[in-house]
């Protein structure tokens, strides 16, 4: 906020108004003009001439500007965000002369100073903000996605799958908590395949299932692919979760439905700790739980698809679990009921995930097509690739936790 | 020579038209319906025989007229249209039995077609997306028509193993739509306002009626197939985009009070709402129909969404005056916009 104009109101101790004095006070005497030297002086440094500072600027425009998508840092760059924040300086400006023209009471009326060619530059420059250079096409584009859906002329796959609602909706939402408030750095990301089926392991930690959300929206943001999750069945019993859950690719974490998937060429996320993993108490974290009985394995061995390993690290700390309270869970009929600091003491606002930072780093595939037919009924051979799985994600996540300079870094 | 084909159920509309076109083929030499109350309707050149399947007096019809195909299709999904839940279940596994024991002991029955249905896959949060023919239902169903067609296809198991010189098929059929259709989801889609389960959007697929009719005519003549197949029309609409499609306004409720006023919708006979509907509408169902393609050779001619759409040709509009203002509000808004157009880009 250091640019931004100080117009100090109040009288800061010195008489005016409110005192019975007549002298007028500091605020209507700053609003006057040519007062505007006090409040020059009281900034620590000169906020003006955006153009001494233009490498600063950027930074400190976004937090005038919200149009203004700063997108990801350097080092993670994927194009897009570059919008620069020209529009918000010239709107800056305009204001900054109006409050010089003179008022008179026949100019009261809210739209008395607004010509027709005005309004429609503010409504132009408004839609320009929102849909960007082409917002013509893009709210055009916009109108009709509307009524496609109103009509229900869209297309769902057999689990349920509608792409253009999770592209349009779910991702967007999801894009700024992953780039802005976790700051997801991503390793490895070439060793998902580009167009055929794999299956993506992955540790789950945090209480609530952020790490399978941004799980989705990193990969689809940097491959252009959806991750099909795999849910426990208590996924589809609670309502609307359920219906989200399906809307967004996800089906039930069973045999059948990883087998059709992956013959499918989809590529499906699992996260085999289930709620072992996302519900370990805080003391516990970074440490694998057991990875369920190995069913991930045995149906990436049948339909001979790679398995990417995937090491979350940030996720542990956005929910600190300090007690589970598993009589109340019983009662309410979920797996836990979690205890951080925050929750449930401040009810809904403990539910804003702390904003920890999170490495993501997809590991070497582990190939499958080389084995011979009937692997998948070898148990020993099973639990030997979910071992090299498990100990490859625990060794990267150990790593992981080295590099990191501090949990909110 | 051309075949002899016994068809049950004729009474009903599906029935009726399904002998009456079977009748029409020339591969085929009679057709003979056999129901409890003759059918309402033309039966073309289907001899209707007035008989009880329930009784022995079945075995005499199939004997006497050398039945060599036999095709049930008079197993009933509502307790409304029989008098009762008690009268569904007589009809429904008892009919089956007799007529399985008739079957059994006429030497010239060579094929068996039945006509069952995907309800007996149930439906529940723990299913996978889509059931091929060897998965059992996750939960056994307890009552109603599920655990009817459940009996059933035990009994006709049973029959295949005790004459496996017959061809036995079992068509296990998704929702069968159609403009004439009466049946629990046709009526549920023909309410004003739909009541839906709150915070669930089931999957769902389709039939259409004339597929149902070509996939068992298929199934009646076609030599050399037997086991069970799922039939349905490719796709998978949620209900929220099928209510949208026919324009129909969903009135989401939470599930128990969807299943009571069921229940006042079926003793107003506008609505049945079983409880295994209930949990159709609830968690939806998907069913693969790999083996419908390549072991019987059936391609249906609708799609799931084209069933829908011909179905919902016939439907008296509910919203349509509101989506024609709809629509009508979008054109002007693009008209508008294009109008502007020049003008704002000409400033910017």
């Amino acid at each position: 906020m250091g640019d931004a104009e100080v117009i100090p109101i109040g009288t800061r101790g010195r008489p005016g108004r409110g005192t019975g004095s007549t002298t007028p006070s500091s605020a209507s005497r700053g609003l006057a003009g040519g007062a505007r030297r006090p409040a020059a002086q009281r900034s620590p440094e000169p906020p003006e001439q955006p153009e001494e500072i233009s490498d600063a600027a950027d930074a400190q425009d976004t937090a005038t500007d919200p149009a203004t998508h700063p997108g990801w840092t350097d080092e993670d760059s994927i194009g897009g965000g570059a919008a620069g924040p020209t529009a918000g300086a010239s709107t800056s400006s305009s204001t900054t002369s109006s409050t010089t023209t003179s008022t008179t009471t026949a100019d009261r009326h809210p739209l008395g100073n607004v010509s027709p060619a005005e309004l429609m530059n503010a409504l132009t420059g408004a839609a320009k903000e929102v849909f960007g250079p082409e917002w013509e096409e893009e709210l055009a584009r916009l109108l009709a996605f509307v009524r496609r859906r109103l009509t229900g002329d869209y297309a769902v796959d057999e689990y349920g799958f509608d792409p253009e609602v999770t592209e349009r909706f779910f991702l967007t939402a999801l894009r700024p908590v992953a780039q802005k408030w976790f700051r997801i750095e991503v390793r490895g990301i070439e060793n998902i395949p580009t167009d055929s089926g794999a299956l993506i392991v992955s540790n789950h930690s945090g209480t609530l299932p952020w790490d399978g959300l941004m799980t989705m929206v990193t990969v689809h943001d940097r491959t252009g692919r959806f991750v099909r999750p795999l849910g426990a069945d208590l996924v589809f019993r609670t309502p609307v979760v359920a219906q989200l859950a399906r809307m967004g690719g996800a089906t039930l974490a069973c045999s059948e439905d990883a087998d059709r998937m992956l013959a499918g060429g989809e590529l499906v996320g699992v996260w085999p700790e289930g709620f072992k993993g996302l519900g370990k108490p805080y003391a516990e974290r970074y440490k694998l739980q057991r990875f369920g009985r190995g069913g991930f394995v045995s149906a990436a061995l049948r339909t001979r698809t790679p398995i990417v390993p995937l090491s979350v690290v940030g996720a542990e700390e956005i929910y600190p679990m300090l007690s589970s309270m598993p009589t109340l869970a019983r009662v309410l009929g979920v797996p836990y009921f979690p205890v951080t600091p925050l929750f449930p003491w401040l009810g809904p606002l403990g539910m804003v995930p702390l904003p920890s930072k999170w490495l993501m780093e997809f590991g070497e595939p582990v190939r499958t097509d080389e084995l011979e037919d009937g692997a998948a009924d070898d148990p020993m051979l099973v639990f030997d690739v979910t071992d090299q799985v498990r100990e490859s994600i625990q060794q990267t996540l150990y790593r992981l936790l080295m590099e990191r300079k501090s949990v909110f870094g | 020579m051309g075949r002899v084909v016994l068809v049950t159920g004729v009474s009903r509309d599906l029935g009726r038209r399904f002998a009456r076109s079977l009748a029409a083929d020339p591969e085929v030499d009679r057709v003979i319906g056999v129901d409890v109350v003759p059918p309402r309707g033309d039966v073309g050149a289907v001899s209707f025989v007035r008989v009880d399947i329930r009784n022995p007096v079945i075995a005499k019809v199939i004997a006497k007229e050398d039945v060599d195909t036999v095709v049930h299709m008079s197993i009933i999904a509502t307790p409304g249209s029989a008098g009762g839940r008690h009268t569904m279940k007589e009809l429904n596994v008892i009919g089956t039995m007799q007529l399985l024991a008739a079957c059994q002991r006429a030497r010239t029955v060579r094929r068996l077609v039945v006509k069952s249905t995907t309800t007996v896959y149930g439906a529940s949060p723990a299913d996978p997306a889509m059931f091929t023919e060897d998965m059992q239902p996750r939960r056994a169903p307890r009552s109603g028509y599920a655990k009817d067609v459940a009996e059933i296809e035990g009994y006709v198991r049973g029959f295949a193993r005790r004459r496996p010189d017959v061809d036995v098929l079992t068509l296990r059929c998704a929702n069968v739509v159609g403009p004439h259709v009466q049946s629990p989801i046709t009526s549920y889609l023909r309410l004003p306002v739909v009541p839906t389960v709150l915070g669930y959007d089931p999957r769902m697929q389709l039939l259409h009626e004339d597929d149902l009719f070509s996939v068992l005519h298929l199934a009646a003549l076609r030599e050399g197939v037997s086991g069970t197949v799922n039939v349905a029309g490719e796709g998978v609409v949620v209900l929220s985009q099928a209510l949208r499609r026919l324009g129909r306004p969903a009135a989401p409720m939470p599930g128990t009070a969807v299943g009571r006023l069921g229940q006042v919708l079926r003793k107003a006979h506008v609505a049945d709402f079983s409880p295994e509907q209930l949990a159709f509408l609830t968690y939806g169902r998907g069913v693969d129909t790999t083996r419908m393609r390549e072991v019987l050779g059936f391609e249906p001619a609708f799609t799931t969404e084209q069933a829908l759409a011909d179905f919902g040709s016939t439907l008296p509009p509910v919203l349509g005056p509101a989506r024609a203002t709809a629509q009508q509000v979008a054109g002007q808004a693009l008209g508008t916009l294009a109008r502007l157009v020049p003008t704002g880009g000409a400033r910017g």
